[in-house]
């Protein structure tokens, strides 16, 4: 499996870049991590928002919120999202937050 | 020639020129088919399946790999268990052996492939990905091939074959476009579902067909949804409903003694558009309730597809029992079907005799229009469009096609409802009645001749970016010309795979075209009673003339 080395920690990840270990290996460290990647100048309130939304969901569903709730329940559009979060809600948002990708037919 | 535009990943569709994907290379190599080897890269397959989704489901071989190391950490007996695996599946399959057999590579099939047509490699005719396993079968299984081995086209199973297989095993979207031209009736899919299952034997198989089979097996339904969050979504997704129907409409879960269980994809209450002909399913079972309709929804049975189909035939038995095991359990007399694509070809040619029969079901009738769904008395599961046409038909159904007149359609036909089942005519008899501006795409890419959406049979992930655009040219090729012919601007389908799909096709070949359910249009017409003054679609875009009106 891959890992990446930021900041003096190492972190496994799949193919797609998404945390390997998935929430039991997240950290704010991770956070730093991918708002570099994606290119995010500063993670903000507006982010925070979204990675703890996305995380409580998780843990009470075991899968990631469908986009429009999402984008209900933190009241931002999709294209905020985009905004906040350049690579989307699953590719960014979801990395950040340390949830797996989902798979299907999506 | 320019290179990809640097912002982009091979995994994301701005990464190609589409200039230079649509120039396509139909030059084949100089050296012989038998002496050429894949070339492996992100954008042309599929990354390995988790070890923990092959544990899930009691796969072999569970382990970390990649495709593009020299290692795939077979097992050590690999060879072994391929050619057992093919002698067990000649004898059981007799369409194996015959289209093992008979195939007199005439070529018909050649230039049907939409991966052949928009990726020009030559591997890709499907006579060719066939012959890929039939040269070994020649090698190992007949006399000729084993006295005169390469002249009688055989070779032998090697380690670079098995990774020829993967490569072109997971490029075929076992659409069946090919087998609607050769001239001996040769199923292609069958055999690249061998080829597969026989892969799966030894451990070689994809995340994304795998991670959602082992969803299926553990919740009932591809995405992984359990029972409460099923439910929480249909509510989420009902409440959007009320706000622009006025209509408040309740869900039916899990009912005993109810006379029809409805079974749709999860894709479609997951994700996006298929979430709007998931509340048009809703819609039409509200609008229907009064006049009689008594049906529940499962959270267990929350899967149409099955991506068994993908896996082998024992796992596509396997999870294709929940739908008998909840019919029986839950008491009702028949089953209706949403739409879905592979899910009617695993139903249509494969549930009755596989999970049947299903002699604790009755034959399907409709319970508004009294029609007898005498087709359907084997597996007594009967298509949602079906369903709707026999309504409309029957002047069952209030409708006012003006509220789709911001829509100009055409019709994708999904490849397994089209060539799986014959089913043409229902869905575009429910299309026109709802929608007043309908064109059709040319004859040789509708109805059985269908080009697939290119990310079919679990092959619709991004890092499969490249093939899946370069499939998908003929497909947005057709939907391009009706754009600049007629202005048509919505691709209507009846698929889930289709739904995710098409979109990053059409975004990328005929960019002006959203794609769109059919249900989803007849929610939008369907006229409910109470309902108050609808200003908007299902999706909240403003009606024709009602621009102003629309609080969007």
């Amino acid at each position: 499996m891959a890992t990446i080395d930021f900041k003096g920690k190492t972190y496994e990840v799949d193919e797609d870049g998404f945390l390997a270990g998935g929430l039991a290996d997240w950290d704010e460290g991770w956070v730093d991590y991918v708002k570099d990647i994606e290119g995010i100048p500063v993670v903000g309130d507006e982010h925070w928002k979204c990675v703890n939304f996305l995380q409580d969901y998780y843990k009470k569903n075991g899968i990631a919120p469908m986009v429009r709730i999402f984008s209900k329940v933190t009241g931002y559009p999709l294209k905020k999202i985009y905004e906040l979060f350049p690579s989307g809600p699953g590719k960014g948002a979801c990395k950040m937050a340390g949830l797996p990708k989902p798979t299907g037919c999506v | 020639m320019a290179g990809p535009a640097k912002k982009f990943r091979p995994d994301q569709m701005g990464y190609y020129n589409k200039a230079e994907v649509s120039r396509v290379n139909y030059k084949p190599p100089l050296e012989d088919w038998m002496d050429t080897k894949p070339e492996f890269k992100i954008g042309n397959f599929i990354y390995p399946a988790k070890s923990k989704n092959l544990l899930y489901v009691g796969l072999p071989n569970p382990r970390e790999w990649a495709p593009m190391d020299e290692d795939w950490k077979l097992p050590e007996n690999w060879k072994e268990i391929l050619l057992e695996g093919i002698a067990e599946r000649l004898e059981k399959y007799r369409s194996f052996r015959l289209f093992m057999d008979i195939c007199v590579r005439c070529g018909a099939c050649a230039d049907k492939c939409h991966f052949f047509i928009g990726g020009g490699d030559p591997k890709n005719m499907p006579v060719l990905r066939a012959e890929l396993l039939r040269s070994v079968y020649r090698k190992h299984f007949t006399t000729a091939g084993k006295i005169l081995g390469r002249m009688a086209g055989a070779r032998d199973l090697t380690y670079d074959v098995v990774k020829e297989w993967f490569f072109y095993f997971f490029q075929c979207t076992e659409c069946r476009r090919c087998s609607v031209f050769c001239p001996y009736g040769i199923d292609t899919a069958e055999i690249t579902i061998i080829g597969r299952e026989l892969l799966n034997l030894i451990g070689l198989n994809v995340n994304w067909v795998l991670e959602p089979v082992a969803n299926c097996y553990r919740t009932g339904n591809h995405m992984g949804i359990q029972p409460h969050a099923y439910k929480e979504m249909t509510e989420f997704l009902l409440e959007d409903a009320e706000a622009i129907t006025g209509v408040k409409i309740e869900p039916d879960f899990n009912r005993k003694g109810a006379e029809i269980l409805f079974i749709t994809p999860s894709g479609d209450i997951f994700g996006d558009p298929g979430t709007y002909t998931f509340m048009g399913y809703h819609i039409l079972f509200h609008y229907l309730k009064s006049m009689g309709l008594d049906l529940t929804w499962s959270t267990y049975a929350s899967e149409g597809g099955n991506f068994g189909l993908f896996t082998s035939h024992e796992m596509m038995k396997r999870l294709n029992a929940k739908m008998y095991a909840e019919a029986k359990r839950l008491g009702v007399k028949w089953i209706l079907g949403g739409e879905c694509g592979h899910m009617w070809r695993v139903i249509n040619q494969y549930m009755g005799t596989m999970n049947g029969p299903a002699d604790f079901l009755e034959e399907p009738v409709s319970p508004i229009t009294g029609t007898k769904f005498e087709n359907a008395n084997s597996t007594k599961m009967v298509h949602i469009c079906e369903f709707t046409a026999d309504l409309i038909k029957h002047n069952k159904l209030k409708l006012d096609p003006s509220r789709n007149d911001h829509i100009t359609a055409t019709f994708h036909d999904s490849c397994n409802p089209a060539r799986g089942m014959g089913f043409f005519e229902e869905p575009r008899y429910v299309i026109k009645s709802v929608c007043n501006k309908f064109y059709e795409m040319p004859e040789n890419t509708i109805r059985e001749q269908t080009f697939c959406c290119a990310g079919g049979s679990g092959l619709g992930t991004d890092e499969m970016m490249e093939m899946r655009l370069r499939g998908g040219l003929p497909r947005g090729n057709a939907v391009q010309y009706v754009h600049e012919k007629h202005g048509v601007d919505h691709l209507a389908c009846i698929c889930a795979i289709d739904r995710a799909t098409l979109v990053t096709l059409c975004n990328y070949w005929a960019p002006q075209v959203t794609v769109t359910g059919t249900h989803e249009m007849v929610g939008n017409a369907l006229i409910l009673d109470g309902e108050q003054k609808r200003t908007t679609d299902l999706r909240g875009r403003p009606l024709k003339g009602m621009e102003e009106e629309a609080d969007v």
